[in-house]
């Protein structure tokens, strides 16, 4: 069943900022992904491979890399799909994140975002009270559902041209968590949320590329999330809010 | 960018749609049988309509230019700060400056 008819030309990434790409060559099998390959590599041909897994089913979001110039989940890209018409992969980093080695990205920049962002629920001081009724209907609600199932993988991060021109920018995938939040009732930090995402590194440089939207694996589209944190920020400075 | 520059530059983005809008139209059909200088400030003198529009128009260039730059050069260069934002605010007053004297020049 998975005999291979033709080999693979895969060429990784090795090093960090600095580095250069070395060619393995891996059987091409039926229903392969990207993560399989990268995972014969390391444990067939060379142990030192560095790269990052965890649930190779498309819920952790930590196999994202660069395939063929496009940021993906390599658990949940099979390789038919992936490679070019000659039988060759690209693999690199994702990109906008500091190499730490070959495959595996430091990803604290991006998770310090969400929290300049204020990407985390405000309970506010009503601890006390009585469960909040969201009806799943309301405009609010279904705004945030929308967005909510952001699992953090980092690809629109990697996808976002604005982020390679501005790395203070704080990025696609933290101002849709923002939008989330803004549309949660029960939230009491949106004052300070609002002005967090109004800075100069906020929702206003958003170029609407769309590429985040473009290439998200869970189908988000934070471009919109973007857009709707644009009007609210308007909406607060229009009201003499905090700027 | 801070949301009062969002807005501001929105605002006279639209402006500004209208008003090159009219200014280019305005140039098409005035110059369409030749037309000298002469002409041009006879009709221009005393014209309040006329000097309130292209006053809006340098107004507009005046707050919407200095605004896209500054993204721009945020963007391309690591260039921040208060010095960049003083270069900008300068170059909007010469705009203003500049593009109002125009405006006054073919007026009065």
């Amino acid at each position: 069943m998975t005999e291979s008819s033709s080999m693979l030309a895969v060429e990784v990434w090795r090093g960090a900022a600095r580095g250069a790409f070395q060619t393995f060559r891996v059987p091409r099998r039926r229903h392969q992904t990207v993560l399989d390959v990268v995972t014969e590599i390391q444990r067939e041909q060379d142990p030192t491979l560095s790269y990052r897994f965890a649930c190779r089913v498309g819920m952790c979001g930590s196999c994202a890399m660069t395939v063929n110039g496009r940021p993906r989940w390599t658990c949940r890209t099979r390789v038919s799909e992936a490679a070019r018409d000659d039988g060759t992969l690209r693999l690199e980093p994702l990109r906008n994140f500091t190499v730490v080695k070959d495959l595996a990205v430091e990803m604290t920049q991006f998770f310090d975002k969400w929290r300049d962002a204020r990407g985390y629920f405000e309970p506010g001081a009503n601890r006390g009270g009585d469960f909040a009724v969201v009806p799943p209907a309301s405009a609010a609600r279904q705004a945030a559902d929308a967005a909510i199932e952001c699992i953090g993988c980092g690809v629109c991060y990697a996808a976002c041209d604005v982020v390679a021109w501005d790395r203070d920018y704080l990025g696609p995938a933290a101002l849709n968590r923002a939008w989330t939040l803004v549309n949660d009732v029960r939230d009491a930090g949106n004052a300070a949320r609002i002005a967090a995402v109004a800075g100069d590194s906020g929702c206003q440089c958003c170029h609407t590329h769309m590429s985040c939207t473009s290439f998200c694996p869970k189908a988000i589209a934070p471009t919109y999330s973007i857009a709707g944190l644009k009007r609210a920020v308007v909406r607060a400075a229009l009201k003499g809010g905090r700027r | 960018m801070s949301a009062v520059l969002f807005v501001a530059q929105r605002v006279t983005a639209a402006i500004l749609a209208l008003a090159v809008a009219v200014h280019l139209a305005t140039i098409l059909y005035a110059v369409r049988g030749g037309l000298t200088a002469g002409e041009i400030l006879a009709r221009t003198h005393g014209n309040v309509a006329f000097a309130t529009f292209y006053a809006v128009f340098v107004v507009a260039v005046a707050i919407h230019a200095p605004i896209g730059l500054r993204n721009i050069v945020r963007e391309w260069t690591p260039w921040r700060g208060v010095a960049l934002d003083a270069v900008l605010a300068v170059f909007a007053i010469v705009l203003l400056v500049l593009g109002l004297r125009a405006v006054m020049a073919v007026y009065a």
